[in-house]
């Protein structure tokens, strides 16, 4: 950038009889899904965060046993699914709305935008299959360490 | 100002100062050679009761022929002279040298985000066509009525506020959002969408509704009120882009 303002508009006007439209709702249910899930993700999380490191024994009581007894309870499930979801759409649909404010090049934009849902893709994905797949008791560990419930 | 005793001279008598104007300039050449934008500095005698347009014509008169501005009414309203003086948009018919701090150099620019024709004059097409898009017009269907179209006095109020638009583009021109890429409709469109879709007489209301729940329309507005900041006339601009969303979503729910 410059210290003077850039005398030419970053891009020159459409031409032809008005802009191409991109009407639709859109980015009124993104605009929408924003202040819904701002307002969930804050009951959730600081939610996940009393329970993990203020309840009970507080954050001595994190390890293996405690993580696999939360993912064995259903309500746990849902809770972190629901919040891994939520937390990653705000997130994508927020970065994606400062690619378009800011990248002024479309193949800067296109790329950043790329790399984002990329990302968004592969941590939901791992996320998802973590929650669902997730063994509490695996064979042939040491029963200190795995939660009360397991029977080796 | 409080006047005091020790500070006047003389009564009714106007200081005047020396002040430095900065103004970027944009020259294009017969040539067809890309003309450099670059700052020239300008000294010119003023009166306390001065605005940025007289300094201005001050310049263009006794200086400088080639420096070229738009400016019609010079009394704020006609919207021809929105520049960016000292870093914010203002009309220079409105502001006073005295307020700028006249002991520094005053910096000039044209307004951001549009095609800049020569120093400090742009191409306000762009500007216009999101204007024309929103259908700046009364809207109506069935018969004509033989007398006026009534209105009570709180429907008038609805509305008051975007009425005054004076379309000087100096709201849209200080919008970040309308810098990046100049697609997005900018506050002054979306504003006279404003003054007909609350106007109880309009009907096409919806029709204007449609046109901006577009990518590019009120969605795009970070309600950064910078285009409130900026508006000469006092608009309340960032709370009429809220308030035409909110027409939006109760209509989507």
């Amino acid at each position: 950038m410059s210290l003077v303002a850039d005398p030419k508009a970053p891009r020159p006007p459409k031409a032809g009889p008005g802009r191409r439209t991109t009407r639709g709702n859109t980015e009124l249910y993104g605009w929408v899904f924003m202040r819904a899930s701002g307002v969930l993700l804050v009951v959730l999380i600081f939610g996940h965060l009393f329970v993990n490191l203020v309840a009970g024994e507080g954050v001595s009581q994190i390890d293996f046993g405690f993580v696999a007894g939360k993912w064995a309870s259903p309500f746990w499930q849902v809770w972190d699914l629901l919040m891994l979801w939520l937390a990653m759409i705000h997130g994508t649909n927020g970065m994606r709305t400062i690619v378009n404010d800011y990248a002024e090049k479309d193949t800067t934009r296109l790329v950043l935008k790329g790399l984002l849902y990329f990302a968004f893709v592969l941590v939901v994905v791992l996320g998802t299959l973590v929650i669902f797949t997730f063994d509490p008791c695996p064979t042939g560990s040491p029963a200190d360490l795995l939660p009360s419930f397991c029977t080796a | 100002m409080t006047a005091t005793l020790d500070a006047t001279p003389e009564v009714g008598a106007v200081p005047s100062f020396e002040v430095t104007l900065k103004v970027m300039r944009y020259l294009p050449s017969d040539d067809g050679s890309t003309p450099v934008p670059h700052w020239d500095e300008f000294r010119v005698q003023a009166h306390g009761t001065d605005r940025v347009l007289d300094a201005l014509h001050k310049v263009k008169w006794e200086q400088d022929g080639s420096l070229t501005f738009r400016r019609s009414c010079a009394h704020g309203v006609c919207g021809s002279d929105a520049m960016r003086i000292n870093g914010r948009n203002r009309l220079a018919c409105k502001t006073l040298l005295k307020d700028l701090d006249p002991s520094k150099p005053i910096t000039v620019e044209p307004i951001k985000g549009l095609p800049v024709v020569k120093d400090l004059v742009v191409d306000m097409e762009p500007f216009f066509a999101s204007y024309r898009e929103i259908m700046p017009f009364l809207v109506t269907t069935g018969t004509e009525p033989t007398k006026e179209r009534r209105q009570s006095a709180e429907q008038r109020e609805r509305f008051d506020d975007t009425t005054k638009c004076i379309l000087c583009a100096a709201c849209t021109s200080s919008c970040p959002v309308f810098w990046t890429d100049g697609q997005y409709f900018g506050p002054a469109a979306i504003v006279n969408a404003h003054r007909f879709i609350f106007d109880s007489r309009d009907e096409g209301g919806a029709q204007r509704l449609e046109i901006l729940n577009d990518k590019e329309g009120v969605w795009r507005c970070r309600t950064t009120f910078n285009c409130t900041e900026a508006c000469p006339r006092g608009i309340e601009i960032t709370k009429a882009i809220q308030e035409v969303k909110r027409a939006m979503i109760t209509r989507a729910f």
